[in-house]
């Protein structure tokens, strides 16, 4: 049986048909929309690379059901950018060493965004690290993270924090 | 994954019905029952989408002073509602010492009351599991046991509970609102969650085709804003399960403790009031001296369930520990690692 859902993604509404209800947000990026950049880490909601915003919050699509989450407006890593313009997190992350690998840097910086649009660390590093703590970081670029995340907070006036997604 | 039909009901009504054939689950946001479907633990033949039904996404404040919280309410968004915690912050300290940001923002109230057990067990299909599968056995006894009960087990399943929001709710006598095909009815919390005896398959009262629609907090448990914590001992110290945890909640008199309220988790298959506990709390001075009888009677019963005798000793530290907390007033902010042992106690000498 088919399904038909819509969603608005980094700004593009589009109609998607499912054939089978089983398919995760993550792979419905990934696998069938080619937005790769967002990464399949542990499949299993503990490690972070997968995390999206989904209506402005920052979620895992490992464990979300594309199906349920029709009408819902997302935004990936490859949204950020605008006009060949890095977004100021992303930026943060290279001033910073915030990678080294880079493969839990996507899912890092969506969920370095939520944090900061959620208003609730302030410039207080054991803040950051807690909310940080869904985004393992193999490679253990922790403290450049940390240093990224407080850094980019700064460079957003509160007024435009809200916005930052 | 096994294959699914895939329902959308419109109304509570219509939710009710779809969900009374035979092998049909609920799906809130998903966020434990799709990982329990990816490793086969669990396999519905039928997934009932309740996150479109309308009205279940609220915190409404009762004419009698209590709260309500629909079903659908996100966990985050409970935990940083300002008017909530701050007449319920032990409750808002427990949700934000569970799970990441990420999964917060999605998991839902009620999805968090029905969550299953995180014992290894139970997840490894080539385990023996009597939750599981019932009758096959249980490969948890006589092995690796750090997280599994010390109250309230059976011969049966030695899992416990996962939850910390839960703990914090049936310290503070949340009840519980469902729905089903014989209509509405409350619970409270404290008899929500069964313990395993001879059928650790289910673990609640519910009714099958029952769905929680929301949780009400009443108008006594605000009473304790000013004393009241959550306190989790964990293998790391952020994202992690509780190995013990309690919730603990005073009102004090000129130094005398006028009423208590103390649950442990991380301990049984349930989230564990202490009512011994606190009867010996009742009319007591608070000090460390009272904190630790009132933590022995917490655990008089408590029994290892495996290699775990550990767990009865760090029970009663934690609860001794939560109440010191709780008497010594909560934090004006949200502490930065929110039930964090690591934390100094205004006033106190901790380890002393």
């Amino acid at each position: 049986m088919g399904f038909s859902i819509t969603l608005t993604i980094n700004g593009v509404t589009r109609t998607i048909a499912l054939d089978d209800p089983r398919v995760t947000l993550l792979d419905l990026l990934r696998e069938r929309l080619d937005l790769t950049g967002t990464k399949k880490g542990c499949d299993r909601g503990q490690c972070g690379a997968c995390t999206v915003f989904v209506d402005g919050r920052r979620i895992n699509s490992c464990l979300a059901l594309a199906i349920s989450h029709d009408g819902a407006d997302v935004l990936t890593i490859e949204g950020l950018a605008q006009g060949g313009g890095l977004h100021p997190v992303q930026e943060a992350f290279i001033a910073h060493d915030g990678l080294q690998c880079g493969f839990c840097t996507p899912g890092q910086i969506m969920s370095a965004i939520g944090l900061i649009q959620e208003g609730q660390a302030g410039a207080d590093p054991e803040r950051v690290r807690e909310s940080m703590s869904g985004n393992l970081c193999r490679c253990g670029a922790y403290q450049g993270i940390t240093e990224a995340v407080l850094a980019a907070q700064r460079t957003l006036d509160p007024a435009s924090r809200k916005e930052v997604a | 994954m096994k294959r699914f039909d895939y329902v959308r009901p419109a109304t509570i009504d219509e939710a009710v019905s779809a969900a009374a054939v035979p092998g049909a689950a609920y799906l809130a946001a998903g966020t434990n029952l799709l990982d329990l479907m990816k490793g086969g633990v669990t396999q519905p033949k039928r997934l009932v989408d309740i996150t479109h039904l309308p009205g279940l996404d609220r915190v409404e404040d009762l004419p009698d002073g209590g709260v309500r919280i629909g079903a659908l309410v996100r966990n985050a968004d409970l935990a940083h509602d300002r008017n909530f915690a701050r007449r319920f912050p032990a409750v808002a300290e427990a949700l934000l010492s569970g799970a990441s940001a990420q999964l917060r923002n999605a998991a839902t109230v009620g999805g968090n009351l029905l969550q299953r057990t995180r014992c290894v067990y139970f997840y490894d299909a080539a385990s023996a599991c009597n939750k599981r599968s019932p009758g096959s056995g249980c490969d948890a006894r006589g092995g690796d046991t750090r997280l599994h009960a010390i109250l309230g087990w059976s011969e049966s399943c030695i899992a416990t509970h996962p939850s910390d929001f839960c703990v914090a709710l049936a310290a503070l006598d949340a009840l519980v609102e469902v729905e089903g095909k014989a209509g509405w009815r409350e619970i409270p919390l404290e008899t929500f969650h069964r313990l395993p005896g001879d059928t650790p398959e289910r673990e609640s009262v519910l009714e099958p085709g029952e769905m929680i629609v929301a949780v009400r907090l009443p108008a006594a448990a605000a009473r304790f804003a000013a004393h009241a914590r959550y306190l989790k001992v964990r293998d790391r110290t952020s994202y992690a399960f509780a190995i013990v945890a309690a919730a603990a909640a005073l009102r004090i008199d000129t130094g005398v403790i006028a009423d208590a309220r103390l649950a442990l988790g991380g301990v049984a298959m349930k989230p564990w009031r202490a009512r011994e506990a606190e009867r010996v709390l009742m009319g007591a001075r608070a000090e460390k001296a009272q904190f630790r009888r009132a933590a022995e009677a917490a655990l008089a019963e408590a029994k290892p369930a495996g290699d775990n005798a550990f767990k009865i000793e760090l029970a009663r530290r934690v609860v001794a520990r939560a109440l010191m907390l709780a008497a010594a007033g909560t934090p004006e902010r949200m502490p930065a690692l929110p039930a964090s042992p690591f934390l100094a106690i205004s006033g106190v000498l901790t380890h002393a």
